[in-house]
C-alpha cells in the first residue's frame, strides 16, 4: 500500500475517532481535547489534497480557539477530577433525528455525484494567487471581516471592564 | 520539487529525510544542556561539571540520560491517564514537525513549501497545547497553574513574534524559508556587509530586538519563564512527571530554542549564507555557518537566563501588550513605508 493511502486512512481514523470521543464524552476538558486531535487529522488530510496554506491557518486559527476553550472548561470545572461541571444529554430524540437526516442526505450526495478523481498537479503558488485575490478580487469581504471581528475585539474589552465598583482599581496582581 | 504523494519508491527517503533533522536535535541537545551547565558555572564564578568523562565534564548529559532511562515512570492516580503519557510525545512532536521546513543548508531543507513560516508557526502553537495538556493532567495546582500562566504568555506573545516575522516577510516578499535565504547571499551592502536582511532596513533592526524578545517567551526562557518558575511552581508543568517523560520535556524545550534561533538567523541574519560572501561557502560551510548562527543566539537565550531576575505576571503582560505589540506594529508601518520609498 501507498503511504499516501495508509496516511490517509490513518488520519481519517484520528478525526473520525477523536470526533466521537469529543461527543460520548462526558469531561469538558476531555472533550476538548478530542475536538484538537479532530482538527488535527482534518489538517492533515488538508495537507494530503496539496490545500497547504488551509491546512496551516486551520492549526493556527483553531489550536488557538482549542486553547480558550480548555481555559473555559479548566475555569468551570472543580479542581481536580471530581467533577460538578459535566457534559449532560438534552433533546436526544429531535438531535437523533436530525443527524440522523444530515447523515442520510450527506450520504445520497456521496453516492449520486459523479466525482472528478484525476492527477492533478501540484499547485507551485497557492498562497500568491491567495493573496491576490483576497486584496484584489475580495477586498470588500475581506476588508468587512476585518471590521467585525475589531467590533468584537472593542465589544469584548468593554464588557472585560465594566467593573463594578468595589473591584474597580485591580491594581494588584 | 520530487511529487512524494505519488510514488511508493520515495517511502525510504521521506524516513531518511526525516531522520536528519532529529540527529541534529539530539546531539545539540546534548551538547547544549552540558553547554548550558557550563555557561552557568562560569556565569556564577563556579566550575559546573568537571568529572565525568575526563575532559571539563563532557559526557555529563550522557550521564544524566542514561540516568533517567532507569528511573521510574510515575504516573498520578487521579491523573488523566491518556493525555498525561502523550502529552511530552506531542510537545516534541510540535518542535520537531516544525524542523522541516528549516534550510539547513543550500542542499539541505526537509520540505520545500511555499508558506514555511506559516507553517512553522502554525506547527509551533501545539506546543502550548501540550504544556496545558500536561498541566490539566497531572490533576496538579502547581501543574495547572503553569499551564494557565503558559496559554495566556503564548497568546499574548504570538501577535509579537507573527507581526515582527510579517515585517521580514514585507521585505523579502516570500513565506519561503529558502527562498529568504537566497535572496540573502552577496556581500555588498554599505560595500562591505553581508546582504544579510537585518542590514537592509534599519527598521528591521528594531523588528529583530522584538522578534527576540517575543521568542525568549515562546521558548519559556528566563526572563519569561513563569509556566515553570521553580521558586513559585515546584516546576511548573512539569511538576508530576518523571523520568524518560521528563527528558522528553526537556528535549522539547532545548529543541524549540533552537527552532527559534534558527528561524531568527533565517530571518535576519542570512540563514546558510558565508558572512564573507564567497569565501567559506558551499553546503556544508552553509550548515556550519547556519548551526553557528543558531547556537549564537542561544548562547545569548543562556546568558539572558544567568543574568537577569524573572518578571512578574502582570509585568509580563505589560511588556506584551503595552510595549512590544504597539512598538511591532509601528515598525510594520514604518518598513512597508521604507520598502515604498527606496
Amino acid at each position: 500500500m501507498e503511504l499516501t493511502t495508509i496516511l490517509f486512512y490513518l488520519f481519517s481514523i484520528i478525526t473520525i475517532g477523536a470526533a466521537a470521543v469529543m461527543v460520548f464524552s462526558k469531561n469538558i476538558v476531555h472533550s476538548a481535547f478530542a475536538l484538537m486531535f479532530s482538527l488535527i487529522g482534518v489538517a492533515s488530510l488538508y495537507v494530503l489534497l496539496y490545500a497547504d496554506f488551509i491546512a496551516a491557518t486551520q492549526l493556527l486559527v483553531y489550536v488557538g480557539g482549542i486553547l480558550i476553550l480548555i481555559l473555559f472548561g479548566v475555569m468551570l470545572t472543580t479542581q481536580g477530577h471530581s467533577f460538578d461541571f459535566k457534559t449532560i444529554t438534552v433533546n436526544l430524540v429531535p438531535a437523533s433525528i436530525l443527524s440522523v437526516a444530515v447523515a442520510a442526505m450527506l450520504i445520497f450526495v456521496f453516492v449520486k455525484t459523479d466525482w472528478l478523481i484525476s492527477e492533478v498537479a501540484e499547485p507551485n503558488e497557492t498562497i500568491y494567487d491567495l493573496g491576490m485575490m483576497l486584496m484584489g478580487d475580495y477586498i470588500l469581504p475581506f476588508i468587512v471581516a476585518g471590521v467585525l471581528l475589531l467590533i468584537a475585539i472593542i465589544g469584548a474589552i468593554l464588557m472585560a471592564t465594566r467593573l463594578s465598583p468595589q473591584t474597580s482599581k485591580p491594581d494588584t496582581e | 520539487m520530487i511529487n512524494f504523494a505519488a510514488n511508493t519508491t520515495y517511502t525510504l527517503p521521506i524516513l531518511v529525510h526525516a531522520a536528519i533533522p532529529l540527529t541534529i536535535i539530539l546531539v545539540y541537545a546534548l551538547v547544549a544542556i552540558w553547554g548550558e551547565r557550563k555557561i552557568a558555572g562560569f556565569i556564577q564564578d563556579r566550575l559546573g561539571p568537571m568529572n565525568v568523562g575526563g575532559w571539563h565534564g563532557w559526557a555529563q548529559s550522557i550521564a544524566d540520560l542514561l540516568k533517567l532511562l532507569q528511573k521510574e515512570d510515575i504516573v498520578p492516580n487521579n491523573a488523566s491517564r491518556f493525555l498525561y503519557k502523550f502529552a511530552p510525545f506531542m510537545m516534541f512532536a510540535a518542535s520537531y514537525a516544525a524542523f522541516a521546513v528549516i534550510p539547513f543548508s543550500s542542499s539541505y531543507i526537509g520540505s520545500n513549501i511555499n508558506i514555511g513560516v506559516f507553517y512553522l508557526l502554525a506547527v509551533t502553537s501545539l506546543l502550548t497545547l501540550s504544556i496545558i495538556m500536561a498541566a490539566w493532567a497531572s490533576n496538579n495546582k502547581w501543574s495547572l497553574l503553569g499551564g494557565m500562566r503558559s496559554a495566556a504568555q503564548m497568546v499574548s506573545y504570538e501577535v509579537p513574534t507573527i507581526a515582527t516575522v510579517l515585517t521580514v516577510i514585507i521585505v523579502a516578499g516570500s513565506l519561503n524559508l529558502m527562498t529568504i535565504t537566497e535572496m540573502q547571499a552577496g556581500n555588498d551592502t554599505l560595500g562591505f556587509l553581508p546582504n544579510w536582511l537585518i542590514f537592509q532596513n534599519p527598521f528591521l533592526i528594531v523588528a529583530f530586538i522584538i522578534f527576540f524578545i517575543s521568542i525568549l517567551a515562546e521558548a519559556h526562557r528566563v526572563p519569561f519563564d513563569l509556566p515553570e518558575s521553580e521558586s513559585e511552581l515546584v516546576a511548573g508543568y512539569q511538576t508530576e512527571y518523571s523520568g524518560l517523560r521528563w527528558a522528553m520535556f526537556m528535549l522539547a524545550e532545548y529543541a524549540d530554542m533552537l527552532l527559534l534561533s534558527l528561524l531568527g538567523s533565517v530571518l535576519f541574519f542570512g540563514g546558510w549564507n558565508s558572512p564573507f560572501g564567497e569565501f567559506m561557502a558551499g553546503p556544508v560551510w552553509g550548515f556550519f555557518w547556519f548551526m553557528l548562527k543558531g547556537l549564537l543566539l542561544v548562547f545569548v537565550m543562556m546568558w539572558i537566563r544567568w543574568t537577569l531576575p524573572r518578571y512578574r505576571v502582570d509585568q509580563l503582560m505589560h511588556i506584551c501588550w503595552g510595549i512590544l505589540i504597539p512598538l511591532s506594529f509601528i515598525n510594520l508601518v514604518l518598513v512597508a513605508l521604507w520598502e515604498v520609498i527606496f
